[in-house]
Order: C-alpha cells, then structure tokens, then sequence
C-alpha cells in the first residue's frame, strides 16, 4: 500500500524516489482531514478544470479568467508555449493583452509539429484583425526558437507587429558569471541608450 | 598548470583511490590490465568529459556501481580548483566546482586542460572522418569552451531534423506537403545558424593548427623526401559546402549551408538525413602530394598523429598555460628518433603523465615521480 503511494507520487515531475519517499511518510503522518481535502482537490482538477476554448490556457469555465476579463487589451496577443507560462508572465503584472497557448513546441523527435500545436486556432483569432500585435514568448531553447521562427514566417503575411520577448542578461545578476551563450545573445539584442 | 590529487570512487576497477600528485613527470609502471591507463583515463575525462577508449559512459562505472565519482584538484599558477565529476551512464553527468554545484556540466570544461597521447592517435590518420572531427571539436571545447554549448546545439538540431526527414520523405501521402516543407525550412535555419557557428569554429582552429602540425612533423619525421614527391604535412579542412578562400564570416557560411540545403533536399527526403553541415565534414592530411590516409607508410602514420596532438599541445600551451600532457603506453610504439622528439617535450611541461607496461619503456632521466600500479592499487615507489 506505502509503496504503491510512494511508486505514484514517484512518477510526477521534479519527484525523486527520496522525496516521494518522505512525501507518502508526511501524508501518513499527517491530520486525515487534511489529507482527504489534497484528494478532493486533485479530484475536483481533474473533474472540473479544462481547456479555454479561446487561448487554450486552464479554465474552469467554457472561457478562461483572462479571455473573459474586459479590461485585457484585445489588441495585444501573447503567445506561450505552456499554461505555466501564463502563469509566469501574470505575476508580472507587466502585461495586460490576452494569451494564446500552443500546447508545446515544435520538435519532431517527439513528433510535434505546427498541426500538433494549437496554431490553426492562432491563425482564426488573428483574422479580424482586432490584434495589432504578436509577442512570441516561446522558450529561448532550439525548439522554442524554431517554433518562433516558423510562427515569424507565418504572420508576416498578415502585416502585424510581430515581436520577440529579448534574451540576455539576469537582472540582479553579475556580468562575469554569465555564461557565454547568453553574453553573447545579450550583445546580439544590445539597445542605443540616446533616447 | 597541473593536477595535485585526483580521488576515484567505483570508476572503472577502482573501488576507491587516492592519489597525490605533482608536478613533473609521473610514470605508473604496472603489467597489462592492473589499472594504469584507468587513472590517466580519469583525468583526462575531467578535461574533456568523454574518454579517450570508449565512446559510452557505462564501462567508466565500476561492475555493480550506478555511478562514479572522480574529483581531482588542479592548480594554476598559485590558484586552486577541485573538479568533482559524477558520471551516471543512464543520465545527466553532474559536476561540482570547488564544492559548489555548477548549472550544467559543461560549465567545468577549460578549468582542466589535458593533450593525452595513445595507441588510439593512429587512427587520426588511418581511420574514419568521424575519429578527425572528434579531435577537432574536443581541442575546440578545450580552447574556448564555448564551443561545447554550440556543438551541443548542433547535434540537437540535427537530431530533429533528421527525425523531420525521415517522416517526411518516408510518408507516402503528405511527403512534400506545404505544412512539412515549412517546417523543415525552420530545422535548415536552426542547423544553419548552429553549423555555420561550428564550422567557423573549425576552420578558425584548423588555420591556427596547421602551421604547428607541419613543423611538428618536419620535427619528428626528419625524413628525406618521399619518392612520389614531398614530404611536408599539412592539413585542410574539407566541407560539403564551399569554402571562403579567406577570412571566416558566419552569415556567408549560413548561407552557404543553406543554399546547400536546398539543393540537397531531394536527397535528403529520400534519405532521410541530413547530408549537409559540419557532421559530414574532414580534415584532409596530406604528405607532400599525397594523402596521408592511404598513402603513408605505418612510421609516417605515427608520425602525422604524433604531430597532430604536439600541434595541439603547443597551440594550447600559447594561451599562457601548459596543459596536462598524458602520455599512455605510448613509449613503446615509437622508435627512438620519436622516442627522443617526445621526450624533448615532456621535459618541459609542468606536468606529464606516463604509463607503461614496464619501467624500461620510458626514458629513465626523465621521471621523477614513480607509482607502481598493481591490482588496482597505486603505490609510490
């Protein structure tokens, strides 16, 4: 029975045995109303919670949180490869257009290509032309560059802004510890500092 | 620079080793499979994260243990390094600098140097392209370690789109269709970008190299003229693209690359790899008019991968330090004319690394450290 506990829990991401281990020993020690509120949410996800028909982020209705909220900029679209990229760039604060979410990148070793990846769907948002920009907000990994490229090559003919979220240095972080790739991606993206 | 301990936990037939260091020259004098070239294996591992015998990690790690461990500490100048290494054949290796856990692995490359010699050299002459680009690109890393974050970029791109072209070209419906066609356009821009920074790279580091691999050879050879012609080594690097006569520019390699491509691209989708980029270049030896591969006899063999790795010793050491010099179980291939030419070198290196099956092998006056190794056990002698 432990073991099995510790076998699933072992199977989710960023989960060595060790901590699975101490995980399935912490839930046997611990209040079982606690434990059974864990078990209802996890159920409750997985029952309630889907995929908005719009963007494609989590959503617990039809429409998700930010599709449904009017004060998001309709003109502005951000795309990510994952929810949680979402996520990240909400608690920024920064941005305030909408989302689409492809689903992944483009990586023919695990056989994902552009008609795995939610990018018909992008194509028909962009149709009316309410957006006037694109932000690709892909990884800065080699798929998350040629998934970008090959959305570049995609909306060009449309006539948008098309933009790429910069890469380079860590803020807060010292020059001398970076390591080269991002250096030098750095200089590559460098800005004049007249204005 | 050089290496002052070097500990071992289950990699290869050790168990467990200790071992001080020093500088000068060290010679492990033990018979056959006892465990010497093991620890040159070791260190060598640490400067260039493959091994010099095998091109898997798994024989690295001790019969029954998961994972070794090798930690050396390394001295430059007055400053000191310790390298841990964790090799675990079924994952990611990890490594440790100066007790702190390091990002990626890669980012302890060029803190050790290593130019390791080995009965395995003559196959830089005799043997496949893949043997001469493995040399290219492990001296590249070494020089400027950079080089392993854009070679590591490489394989991947060539990896996907060599996965692209199999399922493309192999589907009987779809092949040439609009959607796989652009997709594959991307993969040749990733590859290009990639293999133009790779191969700028290597040419870069051949025309670096080549003037030391001939006088090296002139060095070592002092042969009279061969009766076909000549007898100067060179050596070129040969592309499936066409080279720039001078100078090395990125942009004009990409394009090249990518003009190459799509000239290739039939061939490719039938084939379904990549038949253009710096994994089906060579480097060219030449002995006078000759190639070496083929054409030289077995001395001047030796003496060509001799040269090659005193080149890239030298080209080494002009960045201000010496590197490691390993030598395993060299000594008794040679004759004495290269005998006396390698041990010319090794007396002035800060540290050199000799194994042999027996202590007559090496040249006497030039040892001062002696390590008997005898069952996987080092002693001092």
């Amino acid at each position: 029975m432990v073991q099995d506990l510790i076998d699933e829990l072992g199977r989710l991401p960023g989960v060595g045995p060790k901590s699975a281990q101490r995980i399935a020993f912490h839930l046997l020690s611990t209040d079982p109303t606690d434990v059974r509120r864990l078990a209802g949410v996890l159920m409750e996800v997985k029952d309630r919670v889907r995929f908005c028909v719009t963007c494609g982020n989590v959503a617990e209705e039809e429409q998700c949180r930010i599709c449904r909220d009017p004060r998001r900029d309709l003109t502005v679209l951000c795309v990510v490869e994952e929810s949680k990229d979402v996520i990240a760039i909400e608690r920024t604060r920064e941005f305030r257009g909408r989302y689409h979410v492809l689903g992944g990148a483009i990586s023919p070793i695990e056989g994902i290509g552009p008609d795995e990846l939610r990018i018909r769907e992008l194509m028909q948002r962009l149709a009316d032309d309410t957006v006037t920009e694109v932000i690709l907000a892909t990884d800065p990994n080699l798929e998350g560059e040629a998934t970008a490229t090959y959305l570049t090559r995609m909306l060009r003919p449309l006539g948008l802004r098309v933009t790429r979220l910069a890469s380079g240095l860590p803020v807060g972080g010292d020059l001398e510890y970076a390591d080269e790739v991002t250096l030098g991606r750095a200089f590559e993206g460098r800005r004049s500092v007249d204005d | 620079m050089h290496v002052s301990q070097l500990s071992l936990t289950d990699f290869r037939s050790y168990e467990s080793a200790d071992i001080d260091l020093a500088a000068g020259v060290s010679a492990f004098i033990g018979p056959n499979g006892q465990g010497k070239t093991n620890l040159v294996e070791a260190i060598d591992y640490v400067a260039t994260h493959s091994s010099h015998r095998v091109a898997t990690d798994q024989p690295l790690v001790r019969a029954g243990a998961a994972r070794s461990i090798v930690r050396t500490t390394v001295l430059r100048a007055d400053r000191q390094a310790v390298i841990e290494l964790e090799i675990n054949p079924g994952g990611a290796n990890r490594a440790r600098l100066n007790r702190g856990a390091v990002v990626r692995t890669r980012e302890v490359l060029g803190v050790l140097r290593t130019v390791m010699f080995s009965p395995h050299d003559l196959e830089l002459v005799k043997g496949d392209p893949g043997g001469r680009r493995r040399f290219l690109d492990a001296l590249l890393v070494q020089r400027l370690p950079r080089f392993a974050a854009v070679r590591s970029d490489y394989d991947r791109a060539l990896r996907q789109r060599n996965s692209l072209l199999k399922s493309a070209g192999g589907r009987a419906v779809g092949r040439g269709s609009e959607a796989a066609m652009a997709t594959l356009d991307v993969w040749d821009a990733q590859l290009a970008r990639a293999g133009a920074e790779l191969l700028a790279g290597r040419l870069e580091l051949v025309a670096d190299l080549a003037p030391h691999v001939t006088s090296n050879y002139a060095d070592v050879a002092q042969a009279t003229p061969r009766a076909d012609g000549g007898n100067e080594a060179a050596l070129a690097y040969t592309a499936v693209i066409p080279l720039p006569r001078a100078g090395v520019d990125r942009t004009a390699l990409a394009d090249a690359l990518l003009a190459e491509m799509a000239r290739m691209r039939t061939a490719e989708l039938d084939r379904g790899v990549s038949l253009v980029g710096p994994h089906r270049d060579d480097l060219l030896l030449t002995l006078g008019a000759m190639p070496a591969r083929g054409y030289a006899s077995h001395g001047e063999s030796w003496s060509f991968a001799l040269a090659l790795r005193l080149a890239a010793f030298e080209l080494l050491r002009a960045d201000g330090d010496d590197p490691v010099l390993i030598l395993d179980d060299v000594f008794a291939e040679l004759d004495d004319l290269r005998r006396d030419r390698l041990a010319s070198v090794v007396a002035k290196t800060e540290q050199v690394l000799v194994t042999a099956a027996v202590a007559a092998d090496v040249p006497a006056d030039l040892v001062t450290h002696h390590y008997a190794v005898r069952e996987g056990l080092v002693s001092r002698g």
